[in-house]
């Protein structure tokens, strides 16, 4: 009797466990290999296949399963069902954190990470492998003679100047719906206050809300906004029509989001994990690096002014459901005005 | 020959001057350094037979004294005290020798003879018996066919008998003249000797003659 | 010499027992500076914890009668901010679990208010738990809320590794300090002791003179018992030489009067057996003369031997003048003394005491070589030594007396019947060896004896 109700509850367990969405799921090398490295990420397949090739290309004989999931399912597969990936990659900084934190993760050391500048590096356990900067996307044609606003002080002035021209037409991120706009959000406010007053302007000129930034860059596209603000640039300079919209990196800051991988503490084969993230390492830090973002999208020219966001454990505040809740309220009674 | 003894010890002087007579040597006899500075000035001695310790003085002052004085009489020291000790500065003050009490009268007279020789000279040590020629300081007899190099007790015996060409000497003379205490001998031994000296002699003019139950004599031919 | 029996050596103990201390105190040393620091390090990231949890407690606001917390940031950014930590935190409301990791173990005061710590393991690593908490009025009345701020140690491990390090070098720079130290001061407080010692050994085997240098009041007993046992010995030494001279020569002056004596009545007599018995009596009274004569020649040449004086010596002069004052009595034996060899030579030292030894070895050979024997002195000088050989045709020396010859009061077995006290060769060996030099004896290729006397040319 006992044996029964142990095997329902596995039973339940294993139904449960294979709950989590994932959006798209890919397969690199050779089919029947015996080594194979499971990687869950966050990043599209095609941002990431350059990657996984040069790896195949410098270690044969290896394949990958390559799992793409949002960054909540992706939390509720490592923690919630314990599915057996080797390598969580993932841009959603602050989760990434508080998976190494919560021990999810095994330290890993070796001559590429010790060559890691501090901020790439958390605690041998997280190891940042591109610099991702919120930009300004801006509607080339639809802004007309007006200027392209460089700073946000200028996006205040240009919005409260031309209140008709903008009114529904600025957009930014959903931060009760996106991670990412959430990181964005927070870290705007550590840097300064001049984020409030800005989301106060756009709430006054009813801003709309996106879940991602290829939708908001769709929408300047379109020319259903004019203006679209805290957009994942990497993801804006890496499509093939960029050239209908302005990418502008604001130079009194500009808040760089690392996209980070970090070895599970349950991880089968941890030694191939190593060596990819060796590899990952190699192609995007240093003199030789080739990095996935383009490197069109110059970060040192705004080197002075970059922001980037510091993995650890001070991530974990804005996660804790106090703070959440009193931020997401903050931000509601800004941007709902009405 | 003539000696001056120097000794403060009347019981060794008496001794000393019996013994010396015994071989027909003349004997005076000053027991302190006054007396004997008196003798020299008056006295011409064959040799000086100094003491050290005497109650005027050191034998060392008179020693100085009488060379200073240009005298040429041979001096022998007589010391009780040790050889090292003594010894210091007595050749160099000007003694010819000098032995440790007690006496052995052999070894005096050896010693004489070698002060003797020393001071004599080439001529005075040169002496001519017939057609042979004796150097007593070399020890040599120039024969007319060679010359012979005496032993030193052939060269003894036969200084004793050229000395005094004719003298009989009783065998028991030459032993105590030719042998000292330390030696066990017969009067026969003397007779080896004269055999020996009688070979070398063979192609002279001098013989050594055997008076029976008397002795031997030298004779020139 | 028979040498001291060593019972442990002083500067070793001195040494052992600093070196002994130095490592205790330098381990002494290393466990209390790694303590201090230790204590040190805990209380700093206390501290800090204990910071991060105020700052948090002190966000704590009540609204509507809800409690809010506005996290600030740099609460847990600040345990980071040094080496990478895993940071967890927890805020309870009295049991009610409010935000955080509600697994954080919270950490409890015995007694009073103010922070409490703990040391703990929370998801599978070491943590330093720090809770602070403060009463705060709700819609239920006071509650008490409790904020607890955790730690991963890593930067406290490293720190503690580093104090480590440290303390084991300030240990060990310690510890070689001390050595050398030790070894200064164990060497400067021997020094004394060593300079008494080599001032006692470079001293001559009779230089009895009372040590003067001044001395450490602890060494004051030991040198003045020295210095009087020296004295005492310098007057027993001293007595004893007086006596033996003053002895042979009041012996030697009666004894001339009854040698002289004897000998004229030996002379006198015609009786043989009177001659016999006078002859025997000549021969003891010359035996113990010579015994005398040795014993106070011993005496003297010891004497001199300590104040060693230091002239040139004209080797080949005093070869010529000791061969012309002993050949009369080797004449006497019917004994041929020639030099057979005469080089130019020149050594430094004391003539009287060279001369002395020489007669002595010629005495030797005229007593114990038997009448009509040869004996040729040779004098050679090379570029290292000069050598004195006295070689003789007599029987020699039997083997077993090679060795024991020169020591003193040794008499080769045959010579029994021939006067001597064995002194000479022992005279002559010290004389010749106070100069550097060696006395050898050994027998000719012909059976005779020879002895030499080697003197090093320097």
């Amino acid at each position: 009797m006992r044996q029964f109700a142990l095997s329902i509850v596995l039973m339940l367990s294993a139904s449960w466990a294979s709950a989590f969405e994932a959006e798209n799921v890919a397969w690199f090398g050779p089919k029947d290999s015996e080594r194979v490295l499971r990687i869950i990420s966050t990043a599209d397949i095609a941002f990431f296949e350059p990657m996984i090739a040069s790896f195949l290309n410098a270690t044969p004989g290896v394949a990958i399963d390559y799992t793409v999931a949002s960054s909540t399912e992706l939390q509720k597969a490592i923690i919630e069902e314990r599915q057996s990936f080797d390598l969580v990659v993932s841009s959603a900084m602050d989760l990434q954190t508080k998976l190494a934190n919560d021990g999810w993760a095994r330290r890993y050391t070796s001559d590429a990470t010790s060559a890691l500048p501090s901020w790439a590096v958390w605690n041998d356990m997280l190891f940042a492998f591109t610099q991702e900067p919120a930009a300004i996307v801006v509607s080339k044609t639809g802004l007309g003679d007006l200027p392209i606003p460089q700073t946000r002080n200028d996006l205040i002035n240009l919005l409260r100047q031309h209140p008709d021209v903008f009114r529904g037409r600025t957009g930014t991120y959903d931060v009760r719906q996106s991670g990412l706009g959430y990181l964005f959000a927070t870290q705007d406010t550590r840097a300064s206050e001049i984020y409030w007053r800005l989301t106060e302007v756009m709430g006054g000129l009813d801003v709309q809300l996106f879940c991602c930034s290829s939708d908001m860059i769709d929408a300047v596209k379109s020319g259903e906004l004019l203006i679209a603000y805290n957009v994942l640039g990497s993801y804006a300079i890496n499509r093939p029509d960029h050239q209908d919209y302005a990418i502008i990196l604001p130079s009194d800051f500009t808040t760089v989001m690392l996209r980070t991988a970090l070895i599970t503490s349950t991880a089968q084969s941890p030694e191939l994990s190593g060596r990819f993230i060796d590899h990952l390492l190699a192609k995007s830090h240093g003199p030789n690096a080739a990095p996935l973002t383009s490197s069109e999208l110059d970060l040192g020219r705004v080197e002075p002014s970059l922001n980037r966001i510091k993995i650890g454990p001070g991530l974990l505040v804005f996660l804790d459901q106090l703070k959440k809740t009193t931020f997401l309220s903050e931000w509601e009674s800004a941007i709902f005005q009405n | 020959m003539r000696f001056l003894l120097i000794e403060d010890n009347a019981q060794l002087a008496e001794a000393v001057i019996d013994r010396l007579m015994l071989d027909g040597h003349v004997v005076d006899h000053a027991p302190d350094i006054q007396t004997a500075k008196d003798f020299t000035a008056t006295t011409s001695y064959d040799l000086i037979l100094l003491d050290i310790m005497l109650p005027d003085g050191d034998g060392r002052t008179f020693l100085a004294q009488h060379r200073q004085q240009q005298e040429s009489t041979p001096v022998i020291v007589l010391t009780a005290r040790s050889e090292v000790a003594d010894r210091v500065g007595l050749l160099d003050l000007g003694a010819d020798d000098y032995m440790v009490k007690p006496i052995d009268f052999s070894e005096l007279e050896a010693r004489c003879r070698a002060v003797m020789r020393r001071r004599g000279g080439a001529a005075q040590n040169l002496l001519s018996l017939g057609n042979l020629h004796f150097d007593s300081h070399s020890g040599t007899l120039k024969l007319p066919d060679q010359d012979v190099q005496l032993r030193p007790r052939e060269l003894r015996l036969f200084e004793v008998f050229a000395n005094a060409p004719g003298q009989v000497f009783s065998k028991s003379m030459l032993v105590d003249r030719l042998f000292s205490y330390d030696e066990d001998v017969t009067e026969n031994a003397i007779e080896v000797y004269i055999g020996r000296l009688r070979r070398h002699l063979e192609s002279s003019s001098v013989k050594i003659t055997t008076i029976r139950g008397l002795g031997y004599k030298l004779d020139i031919t | 010499m028979r040498r001291a029996t060593a019972n442990g050596s002083l500067r070793r103990r001195l040494l052992l027992s600093l070196l002994a201390s130095s490592a205790v105190l330098a381990i002494v040393v290393y466990f209390v500076v790694q303590s201090v620091a230790r204590q040190v390090a805990q209380d700093s990231q206390d501290n800090v914890l204990t910071a991060s949890a105020l700052s948090i407690l002190d966000s704590a606001r009540l609204s509507s009668g809800e409690i809010t917390i506005d996290l600030p940031y740099s609460a847990l950014s600040m345990l980071d901010s040094i080496s990478d930590e895993r940071v967890f935190y927890a805020i309870r409301l009295e049991d009610t679990f409010l935000s955080g990791y509600a697994d954080l173990p919270q950490a409890v005061r015995s007694g009073g208010a103010g922070p409490a710590y703990v040391s703990t393991v929370f998801l599978g690593e070491e943590v330093r738990v720090a809770t602070v908490g403060r009463r705060v009025s709700t819609d239920t009345g006071q509650r008490y809320l409790h904020v607890s701020v955790a730690q991963t140690l890593s930067g406290q491990k490293q720190a503690l590794a580093r104090i480590s390090r440290t303390s084991m070098g300030i240990g060990a720079g310690f510890f070689l300090v001390s050595v050398l130290l030790a070894g200064i001061i164990s060497r400067s407080t021997i020094r004394p002791l060593d300079r008494l010692t080599a001032s006692m050994s470079r001293r001559g085997p009779r230089d009895l003179r009372p040590v003067a240098a001044p001395v450490p009041s602890e060494m004051v007993p030991l040198v003045t018992s020295l210095n009087s046992f020296m004295r005492r010995l310098h007057q027993s030494l001293r007595r004893s030489e007086d006596f033996i001279a003053e002895a042979a020569h009041r012996v030697r002056t009666p004894l001339a009067v009854v040698r002289t004596k004897a000998e004229v009545a030996e002379r006198k007599s015609t009786d043989p057996e009177t001659r016999k018995a006078l002859t025997e009596m000549i021969r003891a009274i010359d035996d113990s003369s010579r015994t005398a004569g040795q014993l106070l020649d011993h005496a003297m040449v010891t004497f001199r031997l300590d104040h060693l004086t230091r002239e040139e010596i004209a080797l080949h002069r005093l070869v010529e003048e000791s061969v012309e004052r002993t050949r009369p009595t080797s004449e006497l034996k019917d004994i041929t003394l020639d030099i057979a060899d005469l080089d130019t030579a020149t050594v430094k030292g004391d003539p009287i005491l060279v001369q002395n030894a020489l007669l002595n070895l010629l005495d030797n050979a005229v007593k114990y070589a038997p009448a009509g024997a040869d004996i040729k002195v040779a004098l050679n000088a090379g570029p290292q030594d000069a050598v004195i050989r006295v070689t003789d045709t007599g029987p020699g020396f039997l083997p077993s007396e090679l060795s024991a010859l020169p020591k003193r009061f040794t008499r080769g077995a045959n010579t029994q019947s021939i006067v001597g006290s064995g002194l000479g060769l022992t005279i002559a060996k010290e004389v010749i060896e106070a100069h550097g030099g060696t006395l050898k004896i050994a027998n000719t290729t012909g059976g005779g004896a020879c002895v030499s006397l080697l003197f090093p040319l320097s």
